[in-house]
C-alpha cells in the first residue's frame, strides 16, 4: 500500500508552476504543534507533512483529533505554538462544512463579494462569478438568493467562491458532512471534475473513509490526543482508466482496511 | 497507453461500418481486447459526466421549491381586512360604552363627537398645523437620531474598551423616561426647537446604538471567519459582512429608536407650551384637556397613534418585510390556502369534523 499510484495523476491546468522538473510544493508542515494552554495536553504534536502541487489529500480522523486545527493553521487563521507552515502562492481558500453563504445576497454576489475582496474590479467581477458558477454547473442560479438554493447547490456555490479567490491550495473542512448521500455521491464527481479542470490542490477533510478513498490520492490518518500523523495510504485501487465510484469493490476492501486502523486508533482512548 | 487507445479508436471506424460482417481488423490478436476495452471505458466516462450533470440537475429541480404568488388583489385583501376588522370591533365597543352611558357624554364622548371635533379641527387648520408641525420634528429628530446613534453604535460594538465603559451607561439612558430631560432642556435652552429636539435625541439614540450592539453581537462568528479567509480588510469586514449581517438588528433597534423619537416629542411638547416653541400635536392635547374638551382630547390621542402607525406600515413594515423575505426569514406565507385566521379555523373545523 505504499506505492505511488499512476491513477490520475490529475493534469494541472490552470497551475502557475514553474519549470521545476519535480512537483512543486502545495503545503509543507514541519514539526507543527499546537497547545491551546501553555500547560494543557498538545492538540496537534510534531505535524511533518508535504503535498505536492495538484495533489488530492484527504486528512481522516475521529472527532476531536485537530483536523480542523490543523486546517485552520494551514489556512492562516491560527498561528502553530512551534513548527513551520508553508503554503503555496499566497495562502489558501477554505471552504467550510456549512455553506456560510451571506444570507443578505445573491448566489452571484456572494461570489462577487470574494472578488471584490480579493482587488477584482468592479467591471469584471459578474462575469467572473458567472464563469464560476458554470463550472460548478449552476448556470442560470447566480440571482437566486441563499434560501431558494438546496444544501447540494449551497455548497457547490461556496466551492465557486472559494475557487474566486484563486489561490493554488484549497482546504475543505468536511464540506459535505451534512449532506444527503445522493448529493454527496454526486458533489464527489463534481469535485472531482472541478479538481482535474482547475488543477488546485485539495486537502480534505473528512471522518467518512469511503468518501476519502473514493476522492483523494492519497489518505492521512491522523491520531487523536495528541494530533499526529499516524498512517497513510496511497489510493491505488482504481484502474486507470476507471470512473471512481464510492460503490467500487477494491475501494470497498481499502476503505475497510482504513476503518480497522481508524477504530484501532480510537479504541486506544477507551480506558 | 496512450498508443493502445489511439488504436482502438482507429479500428472502430471500420467496425462500425461494417457492423453485420467479420471484423476486419480482429485478424491481429490484441486488437480485440483494445476494441473491447478502450471505447468502452472512454464512452463509460463520458456517459458517466452525462449522467452526473443529468442526475444533478434533476436534484436541483426537485429540491428547489417555487412559491405560489398570489393575485395581487388576493394579498391586499388578506392585509387589510384582518385589522379593519379589529377596527370596527373597538369602534363597537366603545360605541356600545357610550350607549350604556358609563360616563356622562362629556367625559367620553362617542366616535360620532369624536368625529365631528376631527373635522371641525381640520376645517379651521389647527389639526393640519399639529400635525404638520408635529411630523417634521418628528421625522427630523429621527434623523438626526439616526446619524448620530449609527457611528457611535459600530463605535460601541466594535471598540472593546468602549463597550465596557459606555455600555452600561447607554443601557441605562435607554430606560430612563426621556421626560425627565423635559425641565433640564427648558433650563438649557428655554422654550424653543432646541429643547424638543434634544429631548427626542436623548430618547432614540441609545436605542439606536443598542439596536446596532445587539445585531453586531448577534452575528454568526462563522460569518467573520468566512470574512477572514476570504481576505476582507478592516473596514471591508465592518462594511460588506459585519453591517449587513447586523442589519436586522439595527432595524429593530431604528424602529424602537423611532417610537421613542415620537414618544420624546409627545411628552415635550406637551410640558414644554408657549415661548418660540410652536403648536404640535402635544399642544393640541394640552389645548384640549384645558378646555376639558373630551372630544378634542381624543382627536389628539387619535392623531398621535394614527401618525405612530402609518409610519410603521408605510416605511419600517415594508423595509423589514423585503429583508426577511431575502434571507429567507419570512413565514411562509401560502395565500392559496388562505392566510387569515378565520380560513385557517375553518380549515381546523373542516379537518376536524373529517370533511
Amino acid at each position: 500500500m505504499t506505492t505511488t499510484s499512476p491513477a490520475r495523476t490529475g493534469t494541472p491546468v490552470a497551475t502557475t508552476s514553474d519549470e521545476d522538473t519535480g512537483p512543486t510544493t502545495g503545503v509543507r508542515l514541519r514539526g507543527v504543534s499546537k497547545r491551546f494552554s501553555p500547560t494543557g495536553a498538545p492538540v496537534l504534536d510534531g505535524i511533518d507533512l508535504d503535498i505536492a502541487q495538484g495533489e488530492f489529500v484527504c486528512l481522516l480522523g475521529a472527532s476531536g483529533c485537530g483536523k480542523s486545527t490543523l486546517l485552520n493553521i494551514v489556512a492562516g487563521l491560527e498561528r502553530p505554538t512551534t513548527g513551520d507552515v508553508e503554503v503555496a502562492g499566497d495562502g489558501a481558500a477554505l471552504m467550510f462544512q456549512e455553506s456560510a453563504l451571506f444570507p443578505w445576497l445573491t448566489a452571484s454576489r456572494n461570489i462577487e463579494l470574494a472578488l471584490k475582496f480579493r482587488g477584482v474590479p468592479r467591471s469584471e467581477r459578474r462575469e467572473r462569478a458567472a464563469e464560476l458558477l458554470s463550472l460548478v454547473r449552476l448556470d442560470g442560479s447566480g440571482d437566486k438568493r441563499v434560501h431558494e438554493l438546496s444544501g447540494g447547490m449551497r455548497q457547490r456555490v461556496a466551492l465557486a467562491r472559494s475557487l474566486a479567490q484563486e489561490r493554488d491550495v484549497l482546504l475543505m473542512d468536511e464540506p459535505f458532512a451534512a449532506l444527503d448521500a445522493i448529493t454527496r455521491d454526486l458533489l464527489h464527481d463534481e469535485l472531482e471534475r472541478v479538481w482535474e479542470q482547475t488543477g488546485r490542490t485539495i486537502v480534505f477533510i473528512t471522518h467518512n473513509v469511503r468518501e476519502a478513498v473514493r476522492l483523494g490520492q492519497r489518505v492521512l490518518l491522523m491520531s487523536s490526543r495528541p494530533g499526529r500523523i499516524v498512517r497513510e495510504w496511497d489510493v491505488d485501487v482504481y484502474g486507470a482508466d476507471e470512473q471512481r465510484s464510492i460503490e467500487a469493490a477494491a475501494a470497498s476492501r481499502l476503505a475497510t482496511e482504513i476503518t480497522n486502523d481508524l477504530r484501532e486508533e480510537i479504541r486506544r482512548h477507551a480506558v | 497507453m496512450p498508443s493502445e487507445t489511439s488504436k482502438s479508436t482507429e479500428t472502430l471506424a471500420p467496425r462500425d461500418e461494417a457492423l453485420p460482417g467479420p471484423d476486419p481488423s480482429g485478424l491481429s490478436p490484441e486488437t480485440p481486447d483494445a476494441v473491447a476495452t478502450g471505447p468502452r471505458v472512454a464512452g463509460a466516462v463520458v456517459g458517466h459526466a452525462k449522467d452526473v450533470s443529468d442526475i444533478e440537475a434533476g436534484l436541483d429541480a426537485l429540491q428547489t421549491t417555487v412559491a405560489p404568488t398570489a393575485s395581487r388583489w388576493s394579498k391586499a385583501f388578506h392585509a387589510v381586512y384582518p385589522p379593519v376588522l379589529a377596527i370596527a370591533i373597538l369602534l363597537a365597543v366603545w360605541q356600545t360604552l357610550v350607549w350604556l352611558e358609563v360616563q356622562p357624554i362629556y367625559n367620553l364622548p362617542g366616535p360620532e363627537q369624536v368625529w365631528e371635533a376631527v373635522t371641525r379641527a381640520a376645517a379651521s387648520g389647527t389639526l393640519w398645523q399639529a400635525l404638520g408641525t408635529s411630523l417634521e420634528r418628528g421625522v427630523l429628530g429621527f434623523l438626526a437620531a439616526v446619524a448620530i446613534g449609527t457611528p457611535l453604535g459600530i463605535l460601541v460594538a466594535r471598540v472593546r474598551w468602549v463597550r465596557v465603559s459606555f455600555g452600561p451607561i447607554i443601557t441605562g439612558l435607554q430606560v430612563l423616561p426621556s421626560v425627565a430631560w423635559v425641565p433640564a432642556g427648558i433650563i438649557w435652552f428655554g422654550l424653543s426647537d432646541a429643547t424638543v429636539y434634544f429631548v427626542i435625541l436623548m430618547g432614540a439614540v441609545p436605542s439606536i446604538i443598542n439596536g446596532i450592539v445587539s445585531g453586531v453581537d448577534q452575528v454568526p462568528p462563522l460569518y467573520r471567519r468566512v470574512g477572514q479567509v476570504l481576505g476582507a480588510g478592516r473596514f471591508q469586514m465592518i462594511k460588506d459582512v459585519i453591517l449587513p449581517a447586523a442589519f436586522p438588528g439595527y432595524l429593530a433597534g431604528l424602529k424602537q429608536g423611532w417610537a421613542f423619537s415620537w414618544r420624546s416629542l409627545m411628552a415635550a411638547e406637551i410640558i414644554a407650551v408657549g415661548g418660540g416653541i410652536g403648536f404640535g400635536l402635544g399642544a393640541f392635547l394640552q389645548q384640549g384637556r384645558e378646555l376639558s374638551d373630551m372630544a378634542l382630547v381624543f382627536t389628539a390621542i387619535l392623531l398621535i397613534l394614527v401618525v405612530g402607525m402609518v409610519i410603521e406600515l408605510l416605511f419600517f413594515a415594508p423595509v423589514e418585510k423585503s429583508m426577511l423575505r431575502r434571507r429567507g426569514l419570512a413565514p411562509e406565507t401560502s395565500t392559496s390556502k388562505g392566510s387569515g385566521w378565520l380560513l385557517r379555523r375553518r380549515e381546523l373545523a373542516a379537518a376536524a369534523f373529517g370533511r
